[in-house]
């Protein structure tokens, strides 16, 4: 409890009445305890009124109108009043090739329209949840208790817990990790650790292919003796769930892998920024690393995110983690250079850290020998939409998708469309159904490998609510930083709005190339430029559009 | 004593310091622009001291508060002078160099022991410990004050006491170090700078120094009184023994802004003549035998305004004034007319250029310059002078160029309205964010935070006198009483209660306070007044 009344003691203590301490100083060292105590005021009571945003303000302290920047920045944290439990349902576009739609009805007819509370108790539409491979998804945030994943989800579940039907959940137990790839890099030493990456070719997971040693390098080299490793979590591309699931399947590798690279870059601290929808996820990671704890030589914290999308850009990341609104930073410097508070970092994605710990084993050489020589090892990429069995597929780079497609039981009634990248990627012409997926076969031919979600559409699914459902989630998704992104993905969003009411001009057409090169151009992040991908390429292949 | 005439610092310097200091200033709503400068540096990483009997909004951002006794600042001053000395924390070579009365000075605080200072403050020790200790070690350090200061009847002992804590330091004439007295307008600086005080011509010249006498005769073409004027506090006096029988008010509303207010109404009642020149029919205007309505001076005419940081500026006109009001110098120039004396009506540019003829520090200053380069900051003696950022920096020249900077040796009275069992309560007043002084130019607004009317006290106090919020008690002080509604706040405790003065028509707590003034300074004691709080029976 507070020792005083001016820090929020119930009564006053005699020296109140002279003395009082507070204030700014050193707050900049505080300020990365925003989000969590954000996120324990949401958990506790459901929303975070404006005495909750006030008081947290002069706790951290932080200036109350940057607080409530932060707070108003992410979807998960509300500063209107909500009800205590709040299912958000997912529309997005593995869903609605599935059983998503019938779902929001069924929705609709059991408890009435979304966004409107109804008691204790509201429901809303979302952007993908990440459990794509099991049809219909739910998360549901329950002021007081731990909020939780349904998947697959039906109306009547979904209601149960709304109406706060208790819920039985199992953590699943967490074996003993054995760190044999840790002890191994501790006796070849760092510079050697980073070599046999560097050897392996290995490329980062996460989307943007850089070359891992390079990084690891850069970090290393830096000047400076505060170093990070962050490790990327914030899986929140649509059709995307390989980290969630090699999160579950294996937390010991991550953490495994978060240690080696810290010991070859000289980092003490590590984060991981896991999306804050993962939260079965992230207790599993909690369990490990506290299983895990005493054996490394690392700290590693879980931060939590909070419904951003952007937060899974490397530098909104840094800026989510550090207390401020996620919004992307100019590069350079580099994360490298200058990454979480101002330090080198080395940031990478789950999938990419845990590939580490076998590197380290059998050698970079032999990661090396796997796959193609610009695309090393193996690569999980996401299945999903109209399929025999969506997953996760952990195959070697050089498959088409096509072969994918196969190897996940093949498509489920006649393919329409192949969506690959997740909303950020660009929908595949029939040719490109055959062409290996290798960073270097993407670049040749226009397919973004992106995150490796694949995503299969027969010709039950509306393209034009696809696509449409696309152009929404960057409007709502752009952080509103730059120009081009704020107001080009909203353009591009009331155009294909016109498209799908079955106007098709030559005006808008031509808005929407204009729209699609000054973001692609002129855009400060990642979000900006791969905006209009889907939109365009959908156009391109007659997906949308009177040619459809 | 370093000189009257104005703050020693730049705005940009309290956004880089190291340390700030705010003392007898609730500065984050009675001075908002200042305080977002303040703001700044603490975002920069300055740590914050506010020393106030309340712990006031701008309290709420500092990382200590020292919550005083009502006029005990030089107690505190005192010991947290001693505890330097003890420590050893003095900035030797500085007193060696550039002070001169060091050891007298040492020995008058000698007897402010920490445990002392604790006891008349109210502050704990170790508190006072820290800040001393922090005050001495910092970089840089801004002591900035007000009101809570200066309206005390020894408001130039206050503030002679603050000095030496900057010559003990060494905190003065260096950029980042400095002591900032904060204007409460826009223009409150160069009201002085322009001479409208009592024995100042234009730029701090002297009304009895010859040459300056001398000067301004030749090129006003008249004589000007040897002795110096009255200041408000004397001219009120003045008007009770009959010596002052004609008054002529110039943007000032004193029917509601004097300490003890109804002796001032009183006695505004009985002079011969009264004139008034103001935007608003005040309530002073409304007392007076003339009225001459004014322009807006931020909108409606042209000239130049002082901030805090000695930076004159222009102010444009960008409108008519309404109706029959006019611009200051056009209202001036009719009266001398009238009076016998045939004036040109002259731009405020040309004005300013015969100000700047005799007032040595304004004379770099063309409107080209000012406007060119977004003003400037006196002294500015000739057209090729930057300005002056921050003053007295012939403290750290090597040889020194004047006398050393004194000591001062000041003594802690307690407040003149002494405490009492039958007032036993400490009464004092201040600003709100919304409201502007007497209302006069405020209460016209709306504004959704208003609470002007209301007596503030903690829930303590409230239970103590057996009353609730909203319920309406009788406020007495030795001169007189007034209803107000209880307001329960935290920043305050027992024995301490806070009036704003913006709603006189309502509340007129100018009733209650002590028009004891400063012989120094002339300024009233507003800030402390002994009262008794009593319930008003029902029905």
């Amino acid at each position: 409890m507070p020792e005083s009344s001016w820090s929020g003691a119930e009564e006053r203590v005699p020296t109140d009445d002279h003395v009082a301490y507070g204030g700014f100083h050193g707050a900049a060292s505080r300020r990365h305890l925003l989000l969590p105590v954000l996120h324990a005021v949401q958990d506790s009571i459901g929303w975070v009124s404006h005495g909750a945003l006030n008081y947290v303000s002069k706790r951290i302290p932080v200036a109350p109108a940057e607080a409530y920047g932060v707070a108003t920045f992410y979807d998960l944290i509300t500063t209107e009043h909500m009800p205590a439990r709040v299912a958000r349902v997912c529309d997005d576009v593995v869903c609605k090739a599935g059983d998503g739609n019938k779902l929001i009805s069924d929705l609709e007819a059991e408890l009435g329209p979304e966004n409107t509370a109804n008691g204790e108790s509201m429901w809303v539409r979302s952007a993908c949840l990440g459990h794509c491979e099991k049809g219909t998804v739910a998360f549901i945030q329950r002021a007081g208790e731990q909020a939780l994943t349904i998947a697959p989800a039906t109306a009547d579940e979904i209601a149960a817990v709304l109406r706060g039907d208790s819920v039985t959940t199992n953590t699943p137990p967490v074996p003993a990790p054995f760190f044999t790839a840790l002890t191994k890099a501790h006796t070849m030493g760092a510079a050697a650790v980073r070599n046999e990456v560097v050897a392996s070719g290995i490329r980062g997971r996460g989307g943007a292919a850089f070359p891992v040693g390079v990084k690891w390098n850069g970090v290393a080299n830096a000047p400076g003796d505060t170093k990070y490793v962050v490790c990327n979590a914030d899986e929140s591309e649509p059709g995307t769930f390989k980290d969630r699931w090699l999160i579950e399947q294996n937390p010991f590798a991550l953490i495994e892998g978060i240690a080696i690279a810290a010991f070859a870059v000289g980092a003490s601290k590590a984060y991981i920024y896991i999306r804050g929808e993962y939260r079965e996820a992230e207790d599993l990671l909690a369990s490990a690393l506290e299983v895990a704890g005493s054996d490394l030589d690392v700290d590693i914290e879980i931060r939590r995110g909070a419904g951003a999308y952007i937060c899974g850009e490397e530098t909104a990341l840094f800026n989510s983690i550090e207390g401020f609104r996620g919004q992307p930073r100019q590069k350079p410097p580099f994360p490298t250079q200058s990454g979480l508070f101002g330090s080198p970092t080395l940031i990478n994605n789950v999938e990419t850290l845990a590939a580490i710990p076998g590197i380290v084993t059998d050698r970079g050489a032999a990661f090396a020998q796997i796959g193609t020589e610009e695309s090393t090892g193996l690569k999980l990429f996401c299945v999903s939409g109209n399929v025999g069995n969506p997953g996760v597929y952990h195959v070697e780079f050089g498959v088409t998708t096509r072969e994918l497609i196969n190897l996940a039981g093949g498509a489920n009634g006649e393919i329409q469309a192949v969506l690959t990248g997740g909303a950020a990627g660009s929908f595949l012409t029939e040719t490109q159904l055959d062409v290996p997926l290798t960073f270097e076969d993407g670049r040749d031919s226009g397919i973004s490998l992106g995150s490796g979600a694949i995503i299969v559409f027969n010709t039950d699914v509306d393209m034009m609510e696809i696509t449409h459902r696309i152009a929404e989630f960057f409007a709502h998704e752009s952080c509103g930083l730059c120009v081009p992104c704020r107001v080009g993905t909203t353009r591009q969003l009331d155009i294909v709005g016109r498209m799908r009411e079955g106007s098709d001009t030559q005006t808008d057409r031509r808005d929407l190339d204009n729209i699609g090169w000054v973001m692609r151009d002129a855009s400060i992040c990642g979000l900006g430029h791969t905006a209009s991908n889907a939109v365009e390429s959908a156009i391109r292949i007659g997906l949308i559009g009177s040619d459809a | 004593m370093l000189g009257a005439g104005g703050g020693t610092s730049s705005y940009k310097e309290i956004e880089t310091t190291d340390l700030i200091i705010l003392w007898g200033s609730n500065a984050r709503n009675a001075h908002p622009i200042f305080f977002h400068h303040l703001a700044k540096g603490v975002r920069n990483g300055a740590k914050m001291y506010t020393i106030d009997p309340r712990r006031s909004e701008s309290a709420e951002w500092a990382d200590t508060w020292l919550g005083i006794d009502v006029g005990s600042d030089i107690a505190l001053s005192n010991t947290v002078a001693r505890e330097i000395i003890t420590a050893g924390l003095v900035n030797t070579e500085f007193i060696e160099h550039s002070t001169s009365g060091f050891a007298t000075y040492a020995e008058s605080v000698e007897s402010w022991t920490l445990e002392r200072g604790e006891e008349i403050t109210g502050v704990p020790a170790d508190a006072i410990r820290s800040f001393a200790h922090d005050y001495a070690k910092a970089r840089t350090a801004q002591l900035c004050w007000t009101l809570g200061i200066t309206e005390h009847a020894n408001a130039t002992d206050n503030v002679l006491s603050l000095i030496n804590l900057s010559l003990l330091t060494g905190h003065v004439g260096r950029w980042g170090s400095g002591l900032v007295p904060i204007r409460g307008q826009n223009n409150v600086q160069g009201g002085g700078d322009m001479g409208a005080l009592p024995n100042k011509f234009p730029g701090f010249q002297d009304v009895t120094d010859p040459d300056a006498r001398a000067k301004f005769e030749a090129t006003w073409e008249t004589s000007v009184p040897v002795e110096p004027g009255w200041h408000i506090s004397q001219m009120i006096d003045a008007m009770e023994s009959g010596d002052l029988t004609a008054l002529y008010v110039i943007g000032e509303n004193p029917a509601q802004s004097e300490a003890d207010v109804g002796r001032t109404r009183k006695l505004l009642e009985g002079l011969d003549h009264l004139v008034v020149q103001d935007m608003f029919l005040t309530k002073t205007a409304k007392m007076a035998d003339v009225v001459f309505p004014a322009a807006a001076g931020w909108a409606e005419t042209d000239g130049t305004v002082t901030s805090s940081e000695r930076r004159v500026q222009r102010v444009r006109k960008a409108l008519d004034p309404p109706g029959d009001s006019k611009d200051d110098i056009e209202i001036l120039t009719m009266l001398a007319g009238k009076l016998g004396h045939d004036w040109e009506l002259q731009s405020a540019e040309a004005i300013w250029d015969e100000l700047r003829s005799l007032s040595p520090m304004h004379a770099g200053m063309s409107y080209d310059r000012l406007e060119a380069l977004g003003g400037l900051q006196w002294p500015c003696p000739d057209e090729n002078h930057p300005g002056t950022p921050f003053l007295h920096a012939w403290l750290w020249e090597d040889p020194m160029p004047r006398e050393p900077a004194p000591f001062s040796v000041v003594r802690w009275v307690p407040p003149v309205d002494p405490l009492a069992d039958d007032f036993p309560i400490r009464l004092t007043t201040g600003r709100r964010l919304d409201s502007y002084n007497t209302g006069v130019q405020s209460s016209g607004y709306r504004s959704p935070i208003r609470a002007d009317a209301v007596l503030d006290m903690t829930k303590e106090q409230a239970a103590d006198l057996d009353v609730a919020e909203g319920q309406t008690v009788k406020v007495t002080s030795r001169r007189g009483s007034i209803e107000v509604r209880v307001r329960i706040v935290k920043g305050l405790r027992r024995g301490l209660v806070f009036m704003a003065f913006h709603a006189p028509d309502e509340v007129d707590v100018n009733r209650l306070t002590i028009d004891a003034w400063d012989p120094k300074s002339g300024t009233a004691e507003f800030k402390a007044t002994a009262v008794r709080i009593d319930k008003i029976p029902e029905g």
